[in-house]
């Protein structure tokens, strides 16, 4: 018996899906920057007032969601015959595909086409898929220098950080602070930069315009791909996508299995909901879609490699598999009071807030993030807040009672449901409930909740005491 | 057994529980709405494009003071003023001018498909003016009338207002790697042939 | 109308004004409530912390103690949120249909306290008196897991003398969470502070919710801060008569 056929979670020792150290301790350490917490609720302020203004504008915002939750399902549902579709209408248009079971085999692909090419830099078009598998890392362990070029990634790339959202990658970051990353870190800058954003952003167009114009390859992403013409699609909004998409000898898009959507058509539900859903806009400023390779027009060297990297694990589990229906939109981020508070560093992850703490530990197998599943209070604003109606909540739930338990919660948690299954003793319990009246600090574990909270009074009888004397 | 068949393998192994489902589609299809006119141009302002309800293309053109332009080989012709400074190489450009296929109303969005009026897409890329034609029998009322008229097997770019970033704040700032301006000039439908 | 109370395990043992309070006003309008003796705990402590196979017997013994009644009330809606949406998964998960149908089916009988006012019972105005300002914070299990909308809200609107106030970002969670307070207690202390921030500026005497859960959170807050505002829950709100000189909170009854 061969066990090579199953479904696989993504291998440790590579790429960015597992943190250093727990929610609740790094959460602990976010929680003291009070500058981070101010920039995050600005942030998120201001997103959900935008994208609630022009989801609100759409009459059939309900139906869209409907319509984009089912056509992920009917996506995951036939898979195998839609990727195979898929792989035959790239080759066909002219462009390689490519197959990677992990994060190893997916950077030795990309690693061996861009040596194949002769060339030493690529430019990057944000992309979830490769920071997942710490492409960067590995192609300058190659010898070949990865350059960011959307700005938040470009302000993270500079500022030696790390990505805190989905799609503000540098969130965390308000206008002062870029300026100063960028007077300390871009090279030939102007010295009387201020932290006007309208001078931040020209100074990032002058910084990578000659690096765009004599770079030969690029690396993307892609947001979806059309199993029925094999055409791609990238959002954005800066136009570095259209830079690294057009100009380049040779293209190489890095895209999760789930990416697919089954027909053209399909679209027109996608377009709708992700840029409301997202930056809240009507429409991102630019769209790119290409099928293969365009003769006289754009890369003429076309490789598209799909990974897996964990996502079967996903699709095996019956609950779980419709974290896959993720579209990166990060509006369960925005919406979040968790992530709000904490920024994404804490989550570990590249994948943070909501989408993260349901999708990482998938990914990983729940030992290896088994932090995550709690890093929510269960307010279900992320459920609403979902433009393909991911229920994050019952995921959560779901996987808390998959994940690895402490013993001493094992032993509480059997002694309470015991005794809440025993009246006699359930009454017993009650009663000594009293004994606690003076107690205003409980010891471990408890001591988290009088740490800031006081304990209500007990009182002087129980509902079922004051029932039986009626 | 190659990384294909693992992963094809393992795919087919998750979803053996995994049944297909309707698709409800409830939202508004295309055709269900008329393209407003009004609404595109409000749109294409709200995202800072500029928008010329004009006949005379090329008199937008001269008053853009346009410096090096660049065109696609199918340009309409006319739309060139006579004393257009013209360039070959879009990246010696300071503006280019092009034709569009489908304009979408509801959200200020141009969609070239790199037809010989629209050009190769770096050649609306470089230029930091892009100056783009829409006729009126272009422009269509939502997402879904727009991906019925396109082909996707052409290369595809949606424009919706000039370049811009979110990524500070998270409020919307333009002009970033794109064309930092955008003149959208309006044109009345095509007049009918006669064969 | 005859209904079934279920209590809650956390209003029965420090709640039981809540529970005492939701009694008086359902006789109040003329119905009669009884108690199923049996019943202890939904289980969603367990649910939501991980351990479902726990939380099977509990499933087992709400359902079997609340089966034989047509109309359930609870004050509490995270409890009814629990009742409703997960114990059938909790005995499907187990291989359980017989008991996930059951359940389903005690779960599309049972109510939060203000569903039930405004839905089944058909009332707006239940006669209540309550000079006081008061702010009322949607908790979300009641917002976003039942949908009770603006129930609560029409309720209170009709009661004399009360000053309603809104709450900033109501819609915000307090971040209780249930055992989230423990796990994450820095996370649920930052969002408390934010939710006590709002409450401080409606200047309102009393905050009142659906759930006691919530209300013992904020008012565990509220009173470490010494703020002068408690917490009451919203039965003991709709309980009170201009005959009833009862005081806001009577903590000495156990309000949060």
């Amino acid at each position: 018996m061969t066990f090579l056929g199953m479904p696989a979670t993504a291998p440790r020792g590579v790429g960015n899906l597992r943190g250093e150290e727990p929610f609740p301790a790094a959460a602990h350490k976010a929680l003291a920057n009070a500058q981070l917490r101010r920039n995050l609720s600005h942030a998120t302020t201001t997103i959900r007032g935008k994208s609630g203004a022009v989801i609100s504008e759409l009459p059939d915002w309900q139906e869209l969601r409907d319509a984009g939750s089912a056509l992920k399902a009917a996506t995951m549902a036939r898979l195998p015959e839609l990727l195979e579709q898929l792989e035959a209408k790239v080759t066909a248009a002219g462009g390689v595909v490519h197959w990677a079971a992990d994060a190893n085999e997916a950077n030795r692909i990309v690693t061996g086409l861009v040596r194949a090419t002769g060339h030493e830099r690529v430019t990057k078009v944000k992309s979830m898929a490769t920071q997942e598998i710490g492409l960067n890392e590995a192609l300058q362990a190659a010898g070949i220098k990865a350059v960011e070029t959307d700005l938040a990634e470009l302000i993270v790339q500079l500022g030696h950080d790390k990505p805190s959202h989905i799609l503000v990658p540098a969130i965390h970051r308000n206008r002062s602070e870029i300026r100063d990353i960028f007077l300390r870190e871009m090279p030939g800058v102007d010295p009387a930069l201020t932290d006007e954003p309208t001078e931040l952003a020209a100074a990032a167009r002058r910084y990578l315009r000659e690096t765009f114009l004599s770079t030969k390859v690029a690396v993307s992403g892609a947001n979806f791909a059309v199993a029925e013409t094999g055409t791609l699609a990238v959002l954005e909004s800066e136009g570095n996508g259209r830079m690294c998409l057009t100009l380049p000898d040779t293209l190489i898009t890095v895209m999760g299995i789930e990416k697919l959507v089954p027909t053209w058509r399909d679209l027109e539900v996608f377009l709708q909901l992700l840029p409301r859903a997202s930056t809240g806009e009507r429409m991102n400023p630019y769209t790119s879609m290409w099928t293969g390779v365009t003769p006289g027009d754009g890369p003429q060297n076309f490789h598209l490699v799909l990974l897996d990297n964990g996502r079967t694990a996903v699709l095996a589990d019956e609950a779980g598999r419709q974290a896959l229906h993720c579209i990166r939109c990060s509006a369960c981020l925005n919406v979040c009071p968790v992530y709000e508070r904490t920024g994404g560093h804490a989550y570990g992850s590249v994948y943070p807030g909501p989408i993260g703490a349901v999708l990482s530990p998938q990914l990983t197998g729940v030992a290896d993030n088994a932090s995550l599943p709690y890093a929510s209070s269960l307010c279900g604003a992320c459920l609403d807040a979902c433009p393909v109606k991911i229920d994050i909540p019952s995921l959560l739930v779901h996987l808390r009672n998959e994940v690895p338990h402490p013993r001493s919660e094992r032993v509480a948690m059997a002694a309470a449901a015991y005794t809440m299954d025993h009246p006699a003793l359930y009454t017993r319990a009650q009663h000594a409930a009293k004994l606690s009246k003076h107690a205003k600090r409980l010891p471990p574990p408890l001591n988290g909740w009088t740490a800031s909270r006081d304990l209500p009074e007990p009182p002087a009888e129980t509902f079922r005491d004051w029932w039986a004397k009626r | 057994m190659s990384s294909r068949d693992l992963i094809l393998g393992r795919v087919r192994a998750a979803l053996r529980d995994a049944a297909a489902s309707e698709v409800p589609r409830a939202y508004r299809s295309a055709g269900t709405d008329e393209a407003d006119i009004v609404l595109l141009v409000d749109r294409l302002v709200d995202y800072k494009a500029v928008v010329h309800r004009e006949q005379d293309v090329a008199g937008v053109v001269t008053s853009l003071e346009p410096g090096r332009l660049v065109v696609p080989p199918g340009i309409d012709r006319s739309w060139i003023p006579a004393d257009a400074t013209i360039v070959e190489d879009e990246h010696d450009a300071d503006a280019v001018l092009t034709a569009a296929t489908v304009a979408i109303a509801e959200t200020g969005t141009i969609v070239l498909d790199g037809s010989p009026d629209q050009g190769r897409r770096r050649l609306s890329l470089l230029p930091d003016l892009h100056i783009c034609v829409v006729r009126q029998d272009q422009v269509v009322a939502s997402v879904p009338d727009a991906i019925a008229r396109l082909d996707p097997r052409r290369p595809l770019t949606w424009i919706s207002g000039p370049s811009a970033t979110s990524d500070i704040e998270l409020n919307r700032v333009e002009g970033v790697h794109g064309p930092r301006n955008l003149h959208v000039v309006l044109l009345p439908p095509a007049p009918a042939r006669a064969f | 109308m005859r209904i079934a109370l279920f209590v809650t395990c956390l209003a029965d043992t420090l709640f039981p004004a809540a529970a005492k309070a939701t009694v008086e006003l359902l006789e109040r309008l003329g119905h009669e409530v009884v108690f199923p003796p049996g019943q202890t705990c939904c289980g969603q402590m367990h649910v939501n912390t991980g351990y479902q196979s726990q939380a099977l017997p509990l499933v087992r013994r709400h359902v079997r103690n609340f089966a034989p009644y047509d109309v359930i009330v609870a004050p509490s809606g995270s409890c009814v949120g629990s009742v409703r949406h997960q114990h059938a998964m909790v005995a499907r998960n187990a291989g359980d249909e017989r008991l996930a149908v059951r359940a389903e089916e005690v779960g599309r009988r049972t109510y939060e306290l203000s569903e039930l006012l405004v839905d089944v019972l058909g009332i707006e105005d239940v006669g209540a008196s309550y000079p006081h300002r008061v702010t009322y914070h949607p908790t979300c299990h009641s917002l976003r897991m039942l949908r009770v909308g603006d129930k609560p809200l029409r309720l209170l609107r009709n009661v004399r003398g009360i000053d309603l106030v809104d709450l900033p970002a109501g819609e915000q969670c307090c971040g209780f969470g249930g055992t989230f307070a423990l796990k994450n207690a820095d996370t649920s202390t930052a969002m408390l502070a934010d939710k006590m921030g709002h409450i401080l500026e409606t200047k309102a005497e009393i905050c009142t919710a659906g759930d006691s859960s919530c209300l013992m959170h904020i008012g565990g807050g509220l009173s470490r801060l010494d703020a002068g505002i408690q917490t009451v829950h919203l039965a003991e709100i709709l309980a009170s008569t201009e005959a009833a000189t009862d005081m806001p909170g009577r903590a000495s009854e156990g309000s949060a």
